[in-house]
């Protein structure tokens, strides 16, 4: 394989001359590979595009499409496997290596310049320029002007991007890929942010780009759109790849059944414990332009789990129901007494804790060790004397809280940021049981966490609901979330779309309720 | 769409058991080479010795007691990731608020017997007790200094945007309190602050006593007490601070005022050495508080830091003044190497910043 490969730099000389034969796959991966520290992402994948055709990528979250997309956009290289763009070898470099082969990626978080215009966002780097040296924005619009036209999109070169709706933002992003003359366009649910008019549009310039003989590769939890425009449509789970299937031959429920499609391994220890009264009640509760009408109650000893998409508006409502985002409308009620939570002491001060999703963004503090990393929530309201911390008892209860735990430290004083993922986890969840809640809210506990480490944090809520602590659980991981959870609410585009018993719930029963 | 793990630590646990010098002990070591340097110069240039000289030292204290006072607040600022510009303004407005509250009665044109002041009647105060001076200049530097917390907090601009125009404000405030004028011929009772007694033998200059009190306090503070702990907790993560219920608004209200309060006793201090309060007083000094700070290490990315390095760092920065003075080197040379100096040490605080970042 190492003979047969060309350089990135031979490949484009080769593509510029125009003597690459037309093969049938723009695109051939196989066999690819990679890991991360303590996870396999891509075990062994496989996936081929084929010229003017548009190719579904379907998958829970974690499945392994998105590392696979980076592979093919060059932001990862694989650890192994082969990779032939247009029946050549090649391996890429980086982001820019791709794109000068002809592969684009348009992101879900778009990549645009907002103060600056449509046509400087698009021809940044390559501005046509006078032969003095300055831009020619005059030629620049012109040229803007003939993509667009291509294209069909109606939109001003010379606005600030930052002016543009997220719809239209979307159509620059695909107009730039295609200004790079790439046959391979990613994109990673494009339709995420779009109304139904505007993902028509969409749908009509991905039609044009495949007649054009361009390869669209395409990622969404959406089946309706798959079945509108995908040709083909490839499956992963746990970053294996499952199967490709044309779309016209396959069902939904298939194809739900290939995304979910495990054993649940007995990992989960949970036990039966009486459930108590209603302790948190929430009704109605809506945040303006991300979840709307959104109604649950948790009792004492109950876990109730949270599924849903990335992006569905669960992380949001638990953000809410802490106080971090405080509610547009709608009541929240702590043993039927209705509360204004309007910051997260508010929601402590009433018993609640909230361990937050991403461990490094908002539970961490990076730069401090494991004793100050434990006691800052706590030191609201208790181990505070006149405005001098109790550092003695304080240290004791902490060393207690993280040995119950399993924190695997030299001592206290270490800095979190040498601790690994699951001990970081551990940590903070130490912070929040300092406080002795009453109603803990879990988004994504185990995330990014080993094995091990995974089994003694369920084994510790197990603990605390037997307790009577009322436990709200967010979790992407179905088997988590069914193997855990009392019962199951399902969120999606920001609504609840059902409640499932522990008893009745499937992961083909939640996947259908989430994504709709 | 994380298909990526989240896992931070890649070693499960640092088990090694050696820790980390505190970061006093380097930056203790670069004092010492300074002055070793300065000693051997000493020996050679001019003959005789850099440090064993009881007036030299003197004023190095001396100098370096009013950018201390500032830095211990300017300290705490960096540390939850703001910035204060106002300090030095606020000197000049404070020096001028004391001065005038210590005016002597022998001064005929002292500011409260102006019959724009003698209406409210602040003629009562021309020669009273210097208590009502040290009051009033640190009660206007804690208002500066509120105000101050109050836009960030509240607008949440930057805080360089909030203290920048307090900067330019408040030295138009200086201004216009005696319209331009300096205020001279203060009382002996108040001036009696920025002098120095003798402790066998050794002039110690009473503004170095109150630096090394200021620095206790605050040290205490920001170690032992609840407001350390935040301060610390909102510089490192914000976001966690909040989500672990810390009202980081109301928290830096209370930061930007113990800056500005400290700025004001800074002002109180140098109007009593100076013997009088002049507009143009304490200009610049923010620049030398957060030099002397960002030497001591503590970062401007905010969460770290501590004051037993800012009180080094304060010292770094009067001994390579005073040393320059000392081996006769013109004061154009002296900002051009002490801009070098402060540079240097923000990018060997990135450093140990990227290293940190690397071993985890």
């Amino acid at each position: 394989m190492v003979n047969s490969m060309v350089s990135p730099s031979t490949m484009k000389a080769v593509r510029e001359s125009g003597a690459v034969p037309g093969s049938e796959y723009l695109l051939e991966v196989d066999d690819v590979r990679k890991e991360f520290p303590g996870v396999v992402a891509l075990d062994n994948v496989k996936f081929k595009l084929r010229r003017g055709s548009v190719h579904a990528l379907m998958g829970e979250n974690g499945a392994g499409k998105s590392t696979l997309m980076k592979i093919v956009a060059g932001i990862y290289t694989p650890d192994s496997g082969s990779f032939k763009l247009r029946g050549v070898d090649i391996r890429l470099q980086n982001p820019l290596d791709a794109l000068e082969n002809g592969i684009a990626m348009i992101h879900q978080e778009l990549n645009l310049m907002g103060p600056m215009t449509v046509a400087e966002n698009i021809w940044i780097r390559r501005e046509p320029v006078n032969m003095f040296g300055f831009v020619n924005h005059g030629e620049m619009r012109r040229r803007t002007q003939e993509l667009f036209q291509r294209l069909n999109i109606e939109i001003d070169p010379t606005v600030e991007v930052g002016r543009l709706s997220v719809a239209n933002r979307q159509m620059v992003e695909i107009a730039k890929a295609v200004s790079f003359d790439s046959d391979v366009l990613i994109m990673d649910e494009p339709t995420s942010a779009l109304t139904e008019k505007e993902v028509k549009h969409l749908f009509t310039i991905i039609k044009a780009l495949k007649g054009d003989g361009k390869g669209i590769i395409y990622i969404t939890h959406k089946m309706n759109e798959l079945f509108e425009i995908a040709d083909e449509v490839s499956v992963f789970r746990d970053g294996k790849y499952i199967a490709t299937k044309l779309s016209k031959d396959v069902t939904r429920d298939e194809i739900i059944r290939m995304m979910v499609g495990r054993d649940i391994t007995q990992m989960f220890p949970k036990e039966m414990v009486p459930i108590g009264d209603v302790v948190l009640s929430v009704k109605n509760l809506t945040l303006n332009g991300i979840f709307k009408d959104v109604s649950f109650d948790v009792k004492a000893g109950e876990i109730l789990g949270i599924a849903g998409l990335v992006g569905s508006g669960r992380s949001n409502i638990a953000e809410t129901v802490f106080g971090v985002t405080p509610a547009s409308s709608g009541t929240i009620s702590i043993k039927g007494k209705e509360l204004a939570v309007t910051s997260p002491s508010v929601a402590m001060a009433n018993g609640m804790a909230f361990l937050t999703e991403d461990r490094k963004e908002t539970g961490c503090f990076l730069l401090l060790d494991i004793q100050e990393n434990t006691q800052m929530a706590v030191l609201q309201t208790k181990y505070v004397n006149f405005g001098f911390v109790q550092q003695h008892a304080l240290g004791v209860d902490s060393k207690v809280m993280s040995d119950r735990l399993r924190v695997r430290t030299p001592d206290m004083q270490e800095p979190i940021i040498n601790l690994s993922g699951g001990n970081q986890q551990k940590v903070l969840i130490s912070r929040w049981l300092l406080t002795k809640p009453r109603i803990l809210i879990l988004d994504e506990p185990t995330r990014g966490i080993d094995v091990g480490a995974k089994a003694e944090i369920h084994r510790l809520v197990s603990e605390l609901v037997k307790d009577g602590v009322a436990v709200i659980m967010i979790s992407s991981e179905m088997p988590e979330v069914l193997g855990m959870s009392d019962r199951i609410m399902v969120v999606h585009e920001g609504r609840v779309t059902g409640f499932l018993d522990r008893k009745d719930a499937d992961q083909v029963k939640i996947m259908e309720l989430a994504s709709h | 769409m994380s298909d990526q793990p989240a896992s931070t630590g890649a070693s499960t646990t640092g088990l090694s058991k050696v820790r980390r010098l505190p970061p006093e002990v380097s930056i203790l070591g670069v004092l010492l080479g300074i002055i070793l340097v300065f000693e051997i110069l000493g020996w050679i240039f001019i003959g005789e010795s850099f440090i064993l000289n009881k007036q030299r030292i003197s004023i190095i204290i001396l100098q370096v007691a009013v950018i201390g006072i500032i830095a211990v607040g300017v300290t705490q600022v960096i540390i939850t990731a703001g910035v204060d510009l106002s300090s030095g303004s606020i000197v000049g407005f404070t020096a001028m608020v004391a001065a005038s509250f210590a005016q002597s009665a022998a001064n005929s044109r002292a500011v409260f017997l102006d019959p724009f002041y003698a209406k409210f009647g602040l003629g009562w105060f021309v020669d009273s007790n210097p208590f009502w001076s040290i009051l009033f200049g640190i009660l206007c530097g804690l208002m500066l200094g509120l105000i101050n917390g109050y836009i960030i907090a509240k607008t949440k601009i930057p805080p360089f945007i909030a203290t920048l125009g307090m900067m330019v404000s408040v030295r138009g405030l200086a201004k216009w309190y005696t319209l331009g004028q300096p205020v001279a011929l203060l009382n002996d009772s108040f001036t009696w602050f920025g002098q120095s007694f003798n402790v066998g033998g050794f002039p110690v200059p009473r503004p170095v006593i109150i630096f090394i009190f200021v620095a206790i306090i605050c040290h205490v503070a920001l170690t032992y007490t609840r407001y350390g702990k935040f301060t610390y907790a909102i510089g490192a993560n914000p976001q966690a601070a909040r989500v672990s219920g810390i009202d980081i608004g109301k928290h830096l209200v209370k930061v930007y005022a113990v800056a500005g309060l400290l700025s004001g006793l800074a002002g109180v201090m140098t109007a009593a050495r100076a013997q009088s309060g002049q507009p143009g007083m304490g200009v610049a000094y923010e620049l030398d508080a957060i030099a002397a700070t960002v030497i001591g290490g503590t970062s401007l990315a905010g969460g770290v830091g501590r004051i037993t390095g800012t009180f080094i760092g304060t010292i770094i920065l009067g001994v390579v003044t005073s040393g320059f003075t000392f081996l006769q080197v013109g004061a154009y040379y002296q900002e051009i190497v002490k801009g070098i100096i402060i540079v240097t040490a923000v990018v060997i605080d990135q450093q140990r910043q990227n290293r940190r970042r690397k071993t985890s």
